[in-house]
C-alpha cells in the first residue's frame, strides 16, 4: 500500500468528501472529516520520510508512464508542503466541530465539512501532481470549495468577499490556463520534468516569455501578493473562524509552492531570473507590500482584518527570499511557508476562540479579555511575538535566514526593510496586546475562558511555534534541501 | 494572407478583451459572471485552435492509411475539463449572487457598497 501512497493522499479526501455530504449529519460528517485529515496527515508525513531518505518518488496514474500519463512526483519541496496542509487540516477539523456549531447553521454543517473535506484535497492535488493541466484542475477544486467555505461566514459581507475572490481567483486560474497553453503549444507536453526539458530550446521564441508573463501574473494573484491582493482581507475577516485559520495558513502556501515549482523546475532559474529578471519585479514588491501592508495592518480595528493584513505583509517575505534566487534565500522563503503556517494558524485560531465567546473580534470588544480568557490571549501573545520574530519563536528563524540571504548579496537595505516589518509587526500585535492586557473588562458580561475543545488544537500550533523556534534543525534541514534540488546545487 | 489565417487568435483576442473589460467595468454582479464567462471562453477557443493542423483530419484511426495527418486531440480534451470548470465556477458565482440579492436586496456593486458601511 506504501507504494500507492502519492495517490492515496488525494484519492482518499476525495472519496471522503461526497461521504460527508451524504451522510448529512452534524456529527458523522465532522469524524469524516477528522479521519480523513488525520489520514492525509499520516501519508504526508510518510511521504516526506520517504523522500528525504530515498529521493524522489515517481507515480504514475493508472499505470500509464509519463510523460503521456499523468504522473505524481513527490520530492523534498512538495512532501514539505503536503506536510504543511495536512498538519493544518488535521489540526482544523478537531476545532471546527464547536467553533462550526456556533458560527454557521445546523443544516449546512454537513456540507461545511463537505467542502473543507474538498479544498483540501485540492491543495493536496496541486502539491502531488507532477503535470500542469492536473495542477490546474485541482486548483479549481480548492479554489472552488474556498468560496464556498468563505460564503458561509455569518456576516452578509462574506456573500460580497467571496464573489470578489471567485471573479479575482477565476482571472488568476484563467491566466494560468493560458501560460500552460503557450507551453504546450510549443513544446508539445504537459509533464513538468519534460517541459523542463524542452523548454530551453523554444525559450528564445516570444510565446514561452508571453507564457511565463501569464503563468506570472495568474500564479501572484493566487498567492495575493501585492497589488493583486485585493481579494484576501475581505475573505480572511468574513468567512468562519475555522475556515479562516485553515485557509490563512494552507491556500496562501500552496500557490508559493506553485510559483516555486514554475519557475524554478519548469522554466529553470537561469531562464527566470537571467532571462527574465523576475528578481526586479518581484523583490520590489515583496519590499513594498512588508512595509506598506504592515502599515495597513496597523490602522485596523477587527483583528482579524488586521491579521489578513499581516497576512500580506508575511506572503512579502517568502517573496522575497525567492527574489534572491540563491539557496539562502530560498531556504529562507521555503521556510517561511511553514513557519508562517504555523504562527498565522496559532493567531487566527485563538481568534476562533475570541469569536465563540465574544461573537466579535472588534478591538473594542476585547477589553480585559487577557484576564477573562488567559490561555486565548497567551497563545495570541506567543502567536505574535512569533510574527514579529522574537528569538525562540520560529519567526525569528525564518527572519534570520532572510537577512542572512540579504547580507550575502550584499542588499543592506534590504536588510533594513526586513527588520522595519518586524518593527511594525511589534505595532500591531502590540495594539491588541494593549486593549486586552491594560483596559478594564466590563465585568458584567460573564466572559470565560473557551472551550477545552478549542484551545488545544490551538496551543499545538503555539507550541510548534516555539519547538520549532527552538530546535529548528529538522525544519531548517528540509527547506535546505528543497532550495538545493530547486537550483540544482548537490550537496 | 497571415493576417486571415491567423483568424481565429484575432477572434480570441477580440473575445478575451470584451470579457475582460466587462468583468472589471460593469458593476452589475450577473454582467461580471456573463464577462467572465466571454473571458473564459476565449481561452477554449485558443486551446481549440492550437490544436488544428493544417490538412488534419479529425483524429480518428483511418484503416490502412499510413499517411493521414491527424488534428492534435489533447487540447480538445483538455479543453473539455476546462470547460466543466467553466461551467463550475459560473454556478458558484451565479448562486451567490442570489444569495447576495437576498442579503443586500440588490446586485449591483456600489449600492453593496453603500448597504456595507
Amino acid at each position: 500500500m506504501t507504494d500507492h501512497l502519492p495517490v492515496l493522499l488525494v484519492v482518499v479526501p476525495l472519496v471522503a468528501a461526497p461521504i460527508a455530504a451524504l451522510l448529512n449529519h452534524p456529527r458523522l460528517s465532522w469524524a469524516v472529516a477528522v479521519a480523513a485529515t488525520l489520514w492525509t496527515l499520516y501519508a504526508g508525513l510518510e511521504l516526506l520520510s520517504q523522500t528525504m531518505a530515498s529521493g524522489v518518488i515517481h507515480y504514475e496514474l493508472g499505470g500509464w508512464a509519463a510523460p503521456y500519463g499523468i504522473e505524481y512526483v513527490v520530492d523534498p519541496l512538495n512532501a514539505w508542503v503536503v506536510v504543511i496542509v495536512t498538519l493544518i487540516g488535521a489540526l482544523i477539523a478537531p476545532y471546527a466541530r464547536v467553533s462550526v456549531e456556533r458560527e454557521i447553521t445546523e443544516d449546512r454543517i454537513p456540507l461545511f465539512y463537505a467542502a473543507f473535506i474538498l479544498c483540501l484535497t485540492g491543495l493536496l492535488g496541486i502539491a502531488v501532481t507532477g503535470d500542469v493541466f492536473n495542477v490546474f484542475v485541482f486548483l479549481e477544486i480548492s479554489s472552488l470549495s474556498a468560496y464556498a467555505l468563505i460564503a458561509l461566514g455569518s456576516d452578509r459581507r462574506a456573500l460580497t468577499a467571496s464573489f470578489q475572490y471567485l471573479i479575482m481567483g477565476s482571472v488568476g486560474a484563467t491566466f494560468i490556463v493560458i501560460g500552460i497553453g503557450l507551453m504546450y503549444v510549443m513544446t508539445g507536453t504537459l509533464n513538468m520534468a519534460d517541459l523542463a526539458d524542452r523548454l530551453p530550446e523554444v525559450a528564445s521564441s516570444r510565446t514561452i516569455p508571453v507564457a511565463f508573463t501569464f503563468l506570472t501574473v495568474g500564479i501572484t494573484l493566487k498567492l495575493a501578493l501585492f497589488p493583486l491582493h485585493l481579494w484576501l482581507p475581505n475573505a480572511y475577516t468574513y468567512a468562519p473562524s475555522a475556515v479562516t485559520a485553515f485557509i490563512a495558513s494552507t491556500a496562501t502556501k500552496v500557490a508559493v509552492y506553485l510559483l516555486l515549482r514554475f519557475f524554478f523546475t519548469i522554466f529553470g532559474a537561469t531562464f527566470s531570473f537571467d532571462v527574465m529578471q523576475l528578481d526586479r519585479i518581484l523583490m520590489p514588491l515583496a519590499l513594498i507590500a512588508i512595509v506598506a501592508m504592515s502599515l495597513v495592518a496597523i490602522y485596523q480595528e477587527n483583528v482579524k482584518r488586521l491579521l489578513a493584513y499581516s497576512s500580506v505583509a508575511q506572503i512579502g517575505y517568502m517573496v522575497l527570499g525567492i527574489s534572491f534566487a540563491s539557496v539562502l534565500g530560498l531556504t529562507a522563503g521555503i521556510l517561511h511557508l511553514f513557519n508562517h503556517a504555523l504562527m498565522k494558524g496559532a493567531l487566527f485560531m485563538s481568534m476562533g476562540c475570541v469569536m465563540y465567546r465574544v461573537g466579535s473580534v472588534r478591538l473594542e470588544r476585547m477589553n480585559g479579555l487577557g484576564r477573562a480568557m488567559p490561555w486565548t490571549m497567551a497563545a495570541f501573545v506567543v502567536g505574535g511575538l512569533s510574527l514579529i520574530g522574537v528569538p525562540l519563536t520560529v519567526g525569528f528563524v525564518s527572519k534570520w535566514y532572510l537577512v542572512q540571504a540579504a547580507l550575502e548579496q550584499g542588499m543592506w537595505p534590504v536588510a533594513g526593510v526586513v527588520l522595519l516589518g518586524s518593527l511594525l509587526a511589534l505595532m500591531y500585535v502590540w495594539k491588541v496586546v494593549e486593549v486586552a492586557y491594560f483596559r478594564e473588562a466590563d465585568p458584567e458580561l460573564g466572559i470565560s475562558e473557551a472551550p477545552l475543545s478549542l484551545l488545544a488544537p490551538t496551543w499545538l500550533l503555539v507550541l510548534g511555534n516555539l519547538y520549532f523556534g527552538i530546535n529548528a534543525s529538522d525544519s531548517v534541514g528540509v527547506a535546505t534541501r528543497a532550495a538545493e534540488m530547486l537550483l540544482g546545487v548537490l550537496s | 494572407m497571415t493576417a486571415l489565417g491567423l483568424f481565429n487568435y484575432w477572434a480570441v483576442i477580440f473575445l478575451m478583451m470584451v470579457g475582460f473589460y466587462t468583468l472589471i467595468a460593469r458593476g452589475n454582479l450577473v454582467k461580471k459572471i456573463i464577462g467572465l464567462n466571454i473571458f473564459q471562453t476565449s481561452v477554449f477557443i485558443l486551446y481549440i485552435t492550437m490544436g488544428k493542423i493544417t490538412g488534419g483530419t479529425a483524429p480518428i484511426f483511418v484503416e490502412g492509411g499510413e499517411d493521414v495527418i491527424y488534428s492534435n486531440p489533447i487540447p480538445h480534451v483538455l479543453i473539455l475539463t476546462a470547460i466543466v470548470v467553466g461551467v463550475a465556477t459560473s454556478a458558484v458565482g451565479l448562486s451567490l449572487v442570489i444569495r447576495i440579492k437576498e442579503a443586500f436586496g440588490t446586485i449591483e456593486e456600489d449600492e453593496i457598497q453603500d448597504e456595507s458601511l
